[in-house]
């Protein structure tokens, strides 16, 4: 995404102050606009360090007890285990199936699967919290349709959400519903830009479909698999909606990710300052494998940039 | 490979897209089923029913639902007129000049996308309190900001990239300002991939359910928020319930068919050029 080559001025310390602060000045007001949001992250970390809570008219500095408390607790770590397991399962799911169902639509071109190309997108736009109102009607063991569907192979009363044991596969079920849609997309957008010559020399060669996937689709899909992976993860390590709108992190707190926990201590409970320590962690995770995963595209681009050559 | 294997390839690979199709599609299909059911047939039957429209004539007249739609047309709307506004300048800036931490402030503007809502929310709440933006458009549309803005510069700033630098550098040659070259030449270029921007900055802004649960009451209620009254107040008339999801629905839906060409691109943030 260089755009040295493309820039009207190239050499910085020549030029008059007033065009040398141009660009600033046009950035500058959609910068505030959004820094002005920001400025509450500041404030987290600090409030994070006091016992503020909004029952209380006054309150005090108490350094680290929040965060010694908190990370002692055993809600803490059992939230940041329910991020771990929603984010990963999620994702994985939603990766490999998005690959699958993109592959499939890529080596078909008939009417049905340029249907699909278009009705695909409809679940992704539809919000998450409606598309988790939908999925609680056809799971409702009074007028769901999927319990009828399953009394046909004998199963009867399948708890979902309502049993602590089936309540994740749920949730991952509903986000794989609403998301898979979104890898489909970028990975077919990427398999249709693949370039023809390399397949071509591999065709000469001999080389199995097999061989073909691994050495040469891979590696030149990486880029956008990666791109994916990236604002997949992000948006299921937080995930809010789609939980809040199904059990609200129930049943008990089997589903009580960082997210919802730092919710139900600062809104809830009342306890802001107790609050920040789930969601500042959550954000420093957040971050890191941010640029993990950046890291980890820009390498692949190159890669990939090799290859078509 | 022989004609009957590739013959039976194929025949799986359909059969393997219909199975992910029935997945996929069947919920809203049950979604729209079930809002042209009545409800004494809702526990008895699945498919076979007499079509009403009672439920839409209960929802859409007697209930508050097109204020409801009316709060997110404006908050969403507005949050995308100022996007537009103050971020396609930034996107040009971003764009074409070549300044001092010019990469670093497209991350940090990036980074707003991925900043966790509940962060965000938790002491904006204290501070909308004090100031009165709790429960108000400004301060929705504010907030909003942080959806829309990363979306717009970053798509919009890979349109502008797309344009040739050599061709602004012709038009100044010929003796036009930078507002003429920028309003009357650049703007109309990239209207497509700006007018697509903007419609998928309104539909996620739409969507959002976080930050207008936690910063709006009673007064502001988007469409989002108001569809879970539908199910807490009332249980049994789901009909009412599929209503209110698919009335809400329309718009994005409507509005994604629109822009179907760009929207990998937007969706990837301009990262994947479909």
């Amino acid at each position: 995404m260089s755009t040295t080559s493309n820039s009207i001025t190239p050499d910085l310390n020549k030029l008059p102050f007033k065009t040398r602060i141009r660009p600033y000045l046009i950035v500058a007001p959609a910068l505030i606009i959004t820094i002005g949001i920001m400025i509450p992250f500041i404030m987290a970390i600090f409030l994070s360090l006091t016992n503020y809570s909004f029952r209380r008219p006054t309150f005090s500095f108490i350094a680290f007890q929040n965060w010694s408390r908190i990370l002692s607790s055993r809600e803490f770590w059992h939230a940041l285990w329910v991020t771990i397991q929603y984010a990963f399962f999620s994702t994985l799911v939603e990766m490999v199936l998005g690959v699958c169902i993109a592959m499939l639509l890529n080596s078909l071109n008939n009417w049905f699967s340029k249907f699909l190309r278009v009705a695909l997108i409809f679940p992704l736009m539809i919000a998450p919290i409606t598309a988790t109102i939908v999925w609680q009607l056809m799971l409702n063991s009074s007028v769901g349709i999927v319990e009828k569907f399953l009394n046909i192979f004998g199963v009867f009363n399948f708890p979902w959400a309502a049993a602590p044991s089936t309540a994740m596969l749920t949730v991952v079920m509903i986000d794989m519903w609403v998301n898979t849609s979104f890898v489909m997309l970028l990975v077919l957008a990427g398999l249709q830009s693949l370039p023809k010559s390399p397949f071509e020399s591999a065709k000469i060669d001999g080389g199995s479909a097999w061989f073909n996937f691994v050495n040469l689709t891979l590696p030149m899909l990486k880029p956008s698999l990666y791109i994916a992976l990236l604002f997949r993860l992000m948006s299921a390590l937080q995930e809010y909606a789609i939980i809040f709108g199904l059990t609200k992190g129930g049943p008990g707190d089997t589903l009580m990710n960082l997210s919802l926990t730092s919710y139900q201590t600062g809104f809830k409970f009342q306890r802001i300052g107790q609050s920040l320590p789930y969601i500042l962690v959550l954000w420093i995770i957040v971050f890191f494998t941010a640029k993990f995963i950046v890291k980890k595209q820009r390498a692949a681009q190159r890669q990939a940039a090799g290859l078509e050559s | 490979m022989n004609k009957g294997s590739k013959r039976l390839l194929t025949i799986t690979q359909n059969g393997l897209l219909f199975i992910y199709a029935i997945f996929a599609l069947f919920p809203l299909i049950w979604m729209v089923l079930l809002s042209i059911k009545s409800d004494t047939q809702m526990y008895t039957t699945t498919f076979n029913f007499t079509p009403t429209l009672s439920n839409y004539t209960e929802v859409l007249l007697k209930t508050d639902y097109f204020k409801y739609l009316l709060d997110s047309l404006i908050v969403a709307g507005g949050a995308v007129i100022i996007s537009v506004i103050a971020g396609v300048p930034a996107a040009y800036a971003l764009a074409r000049y070549d300044f001092k931490k010019k990469e670093d402030i497209a991350f940090q503007i990036l980074s707003f996308k991925f900043a966790p809502e509940i962060l965000v929310v938790l002491p904006l709440f204290m501070i909308y309190q004090t100031l009165g933006l709790y429960d108000s458009y400004f301060g929705l549309i504010w907030v909003y900001q942080l959806i829309s803005m990363p979306l717009l510069i970053w798509v919009v700033r890979g349109y502008f990239e797309d344009i040739s630098v050599e061709i602004e550098h012709a038009a100044q040659v010929d003796g036009y300002s930078w507002y003429q070259i920028f309003f009357k030449m650049l703007l109309p270029l990239i209207k497509p991939g700006l007018v697509s921007a903007a419609l998928l900055a309104f539909i996620f802004a739409w969507n959002t359910f976080t930050f207008p649960l936690l910063l709006a009451g009673s007064k502001i209620q988007p469409i989002t928020v108001a569809i879970t009254k539908f199910l807490g107040t009332d249980t049994a008339h789901y009909g009412q319930l599929a209503v209110a999801a698919t009335v809400s629905a329309l718009p994005a839906i409507i509005f994604a068919l629109c822009i179907q060409k760009h929207l990998v691109r937007g969706l990837s943030f301009g990262a994947v050029k479909g």
